[in-house]
């Protein structure tokens, strides 16, 4: 049994609330390098060549790349030989979010309740946590700053087998048309099929945590995969909605055994311009 | 207004307020009320943003645009009483593209998630209303050469349909 104290994960935290806002991970900047290379509208490239200077920018001054720095949503794999001491998981983790929120110049943007009054909780807490045991004694924690305008593009729905693979893809390509220049483009797709009404779209939003344009191991899924990306570049809608054929940076599709009866498909849309990811293991 | 066209790419010099869900919200309830709104919108343009907040020394924190779909209920009273123009980012509902071609409105999307890159071109801010909102309260910003492209001119013309028509494959 390996012991740490509860500190140690409100500074992880913090720290991995910073970095993901000021500073572009290297896949998504390569990501919008080829993105400008290979964009054929004038305007898309403008765009891309603005949103990488942007990112420059941000990294030089220490700012956040944009304005809405997001849900903090983190997923912790914890291995069943650890112990925390001095507190509460959840309370460390909104520790290290309200120290990153309040002292590092990022906007606060989660009101107490969603109905009613909406107050501003001033420190962007609570965090949006999902725990999972593992084997072994470390904690790997995986956290998206997720903007509020991809988020609400995002869509799920419960087909049935009769719609099968026709059916999830259709729904997968009109929800990222639907989302057009609203969910700021190009647009990380991370789509879940499988699971329940409640697993599904959890199985989407980590689909959006794997390394842009990372192979899948599953051959079934690298195809859908393809066929997305390809279908969804072929929309026109471009950079910002200018108008182009670079719409999503990468398709994420990930499965999940499902009920005879079920066929769950989630959509979870992630901004390309401010997709802030970071994992640390402890 | 009126030379401006659904593509052109500007640079926007002057003041705009801003203004989104919450600050909205409180406009349409005292123009409900009949009551004399806090700001005067005639012949203003409202920039849809929540800024984050500023490093010492800097004039403001990183400010993109938002989804403007979230203001469309709100957008054509407020160009009934005076607005001229908006500046956000994605697609405006018919309702809203009627009213800038009957106001002589235009509908401006700066690029989202350039954030940190747009406010270099804010060269003053401060809040006008609504204090008690933090980022979504009021602000008055000072625009210098803020780039911009049109999207909805007063004429009804939409860059977003043309555009994705133009590029678009079947297949």
């Amino acid at each position: 049994m390996r012991e740490i104290d509860i500190s140690t994960v409100t500074e992880a935290v913090q720290r991995l609330c910073l970095e993901a806002n000021y500073v572009a991970a290297p896949d998504v900047r390569k990501a919008f390098e080829l993105a400008a290379e290979r964009e054929v509208s004038p305007l898309g490239k403008q765009v891309l060549t603005q949103l990488l200077e942007n990112m420059r920018v941000a990294e030089v001054e220490r700012v956040p790349m944009c304005q809405d720095t997001g849900t903090v949503v983190i997923f912790a794999d914890i291995g069943q030989d650890l112990h925390f001491s001095g507190g509460l998981f959840s309370d460390a983790v909104n520790e290290g979010v309200r120290r990153a929120y309040t002292g590092g110049y990022l906007r606060s943007s989660i009101v107490d309740r969603p109905v009613g009054k909406r107050t501003n909780t001033r420190d962007n807490t609570p965090a949006v946590l999902h725990l999972h045991l593992v084997d072994g004694d470390q904690l790997t924690m995986t956290m998206l700053a997720k903007g509020g305008g991809a988020e609400n593009m995002s869509q799920m729905r419960m087909l049935t087998p009769g719609d099968g693979l026709d059916g999830v893809l259709n729904f997968v390509v009109e929800t990222v048309e639907r989302a057009g220049p609203n969910a700021c483009p190009p647009v990380i797709v991370g789509v879940g099929i499988g699971g329940t009404f409640d697993s599904v779209g959890t199985l989407a939003k980590q689909a959006l945590t794997r390394e842009i344009g990372s192979e899948h191991d599953d051959p079934q899924i690298q195809e859908i995969e393809g066929e997305l990306i390809q279908r969804i570049n072929n929309l026109g809608i471009g950079p910002h909605g200018f108008g182009g054929r670079i719409t999503a940076l990468a398709v994420h599709v990930e499965i999940a055994p499902t009920h005879i009866a079920s066929l769950p498909v989630a959509v979870n849309l992630q901004c390309g311009p401010a997709a802030r990811l970071r994992r640390v293991t402890i | 207004m009126l030379d401006l066209r659904a593509g052109d790419a500007v640079e926007i010099s002057g003041v705009v307020l801003t203004a989104r869900d919450a600050a909205h919200q409180r406009l349409i309830e005292t123009l409900d009320r009949g009551e004399v709104l806090p700001v005067d919108l005639a012949g203003q343009v409202i920039y849809y943003v929540g800024p984050a907040p500023a490093r010492p020394g800097a004039v403001i924190g990183s400010a993109g645009p938002t989804t403007s779909g979230r203001m469309d209920r709100y957008a054509p009273a407020l160009h009934a009483a005076g607005l001229r123009g908006t500046i956000g980012k994605g697609y405006r509902s018919d309702v809203v593209r009627q009213a800038l071609v009957e106001h002589c409105g235009v509908y401006f999307a700066a690029v989202g998630g350039s954030g940190a890159l747009l406010a270099k071109r804010i060269v003053s801010a401060e809040v006008i209303a609504y204090p008690d909102l933090g980022t979504e309260a009021i602000w008055r910003l000072q625009l210098d050469r803020f780039p911009a492209i049109v999207v909805n001119d007063a004429y009804g013309a939409d860059l977003y349909s043309t555009a994705k028509g133009e590029y678009r494959r079947d297949g």
